[in-house]
């Protein structure tokens, strides 16, 4: 079987990938997302340990890594595209705030 | 499943055998350590407190040697006190003797010196040793062992390696009825709420919440801002994004099962399964606490190495990152880098995390006890008078 080692998603419920190596736009990796392989095309330079979008996301989704909400997206953002504080903001106490 | 444990008096199961030296005050501490020196199976704790603490901090010193000398890894005890302080060698030692186990105590100002004292010492923990000795291990169901999670000298291998193939193993552990024990209060603020989602009762959120405005409050008191200060700009030019995913990073080592129960630094957990204890962030403060809850083996995430050990618990160190295993041979038990590589699953190094818990919690001697690496503090809010 053909591993991915480029990139890591923690928990099945993630809507992003880590990188593990820095990746330069317009290459494609290969990530385990929801019980398959898939082919992304990177639409940013991610570096290592940033993180990119699995999947199509609009203004106000929950960001998820460990299964978890991690933030709020502010923008609009395209499978593929780095994800980070130009495009989520947090949500600290959850709900509260 | 079963391990290889020690049934003791009381029903609870050791996974050591320790005779156990307890200094009640710091001014004891050096008799004690001769008392316990070169006698293989006996240990000491270096504790320096127990004369000058006040209020909370006087019950929480006694708590946490009297949780040393009830826990299952101790055989028996013996009590080191001066005669004038605070805390006496006899009240640390009556509050032991319900466990059945043999407690002794014995007085520097009474038997008259130093080496009159280490040399009774010696005495009676040479008996007590030669009984230990006779104690045979025998099987223990896994429903019987708390494992404390701790992660100290993090990097990004942490949060993406060793902490997900812990959280895996303590999934496991928790699945055979066994409990898992997560703690370092000051690392879940910003995923407080998240944690407090997976509590079994409101009531059980509103304690965990209740414990993460404490330290908030207390750090802002003292002129530190925890939540501002995180993630750090040091963290975000590594691509944490937010404090939720730098502190979901550090809870997901304890797994995702429900919480059940909130308890107090050095408290012993009354429910099974994923239990929250209150202590610090301090490495050893945190450690001793949970020791002292009557914690068998610790599972310790670590990214740039750290030898931190326990003088009564095997303490197994975890790290992903491949350039520390080797480096820091000495001091590393389990290597999931491969995990960085795409080699290893988190849930396959989990696995395998899970089985060398269960070996050293049945003898097999982790690297912290190799190099007989027992570090031991207590949690303190206040002042010494």
């Amino acid at each position: 079987m053909r591993r991915t080692a480029q990139v890591i998603v923690i928990n099945e419920k993630d809507n992003v990938a880590t990188t593990l190596k820095g990746l330069s736009v317009g290459a494609e990796v290969s990530v385990e997302f929801q019980g398959g392989l898939q082919k992304i095309r990177l639409l940013s330079d991610i570096p290592m340990g940033h993180k990119f979008a699995l999947k199509d996301m609009e203004e106000g989704e929950a960001i998820i890594k460990y299964g978890e909400p991690i933030g709020k997206s502010t923008a609009r953002i395209s499978r593929g595209e780095h994800v980070h504080v130009h495009n989520v903001v947090s949500q600290p106490r959850g709900e509260l705030r | 499943m079963n391990f290889e444990g020690y049934r003791r008096l009381d029903g609870k199961v050791g996974t050591r055998n320790y005779v156990l030296v307890i200094p009640s005050v710091g001014c004891s501490q050096s008799v004690a350590r001769d008392i316990a020196q070169g006698l293989k199976g006996v240990v000491y704790l270096p504790n320096i407190l127990g004369c000058g603490q006040v209020g909370e901090d006087r019950t929480l010193v006694k708590k946490t040697l009297v949780g040393f000398g009830m826990h299952p890894n101790v055989f028996s005890v013996l009590i080191v006190g001066l005669g004038c302080e605070h805390l006496a060698a006899q009240e640390v030692r009556e509050a032991i003797v319900p466990t059945g186990k043999r407690v002794e105590s014995i007085v520097i100002q009474d038997i008259g010196g130093s080496r009159k004292t280490v040399a009774l010492g010696r005495k009676i923990v040479k008996e007590m040793r030669e009984d230990a000795q006779k104690l045979d291990r025998e099987p223990i169901p896994l429903n019987e062992l708390i494992l404390g999670t701790e992660c100290g000298g993090s990097d990004y291998t942490s949060g993406l390696a060793s902490n997900p193939a812990v959280g895996a193993a303590c999934d496991m552990l928790v699945s055979e009825g066994g409990t898992v024990i997560l703690s370092e209060t000051p690392e879940l603020i910003g995923a407080e709420h998240l944690l407090a989602k997976r509590a079994r009762t409101p009531e059980i959120a509103r304690q965990l919440l209740e414990a993460v405005a404490w330290w908030e409050q207390k750090a802002m008191a003292a002129g530190e801002n925890i939540r501002k200060a995180n993630p750090s700009p040091g963290n975000i030019a590594g691509g944490i994004t937010t404090l939720e995913e730098k502190s979901l990073g550090c809870i997901y080592k304890a797994g995702t099962s429900p919480l059940e129960e909130v308890i107090p630094y050095a408290s012993y957990p009354t429910k099974k399964g994923l239990v929250y204890m209150d202590t610090p962030a301090h490495d050893i403060e945190q450690l001793t606490g949970m020791v002292a809850g009557g914690v068998q083996v610790v599972l310790f995430t670590t990214g740039r190495g750290t030898p931190i050990g326990s003088p009564i618990a095997p303490v197994v160190k975890i790290t992903g990152n491949r350039e520390t295993y080797v480096k820091m041979k000495d001091n590393m038990d389990v290597d999931v880098s491969r995990i960085l590589e795409g080699k290893e699953k988190a849930s396959s190094a989990g696995k395998r995390i899970f089985e060398e818990f269960r070996s050293v919690a049945s003898g097999k001697a982790t690297k912290a006890e190799k190099q007989a690496q027992r570090d031991f503090c207590i949690f303190k809010m206040n002042m010494n008078i």
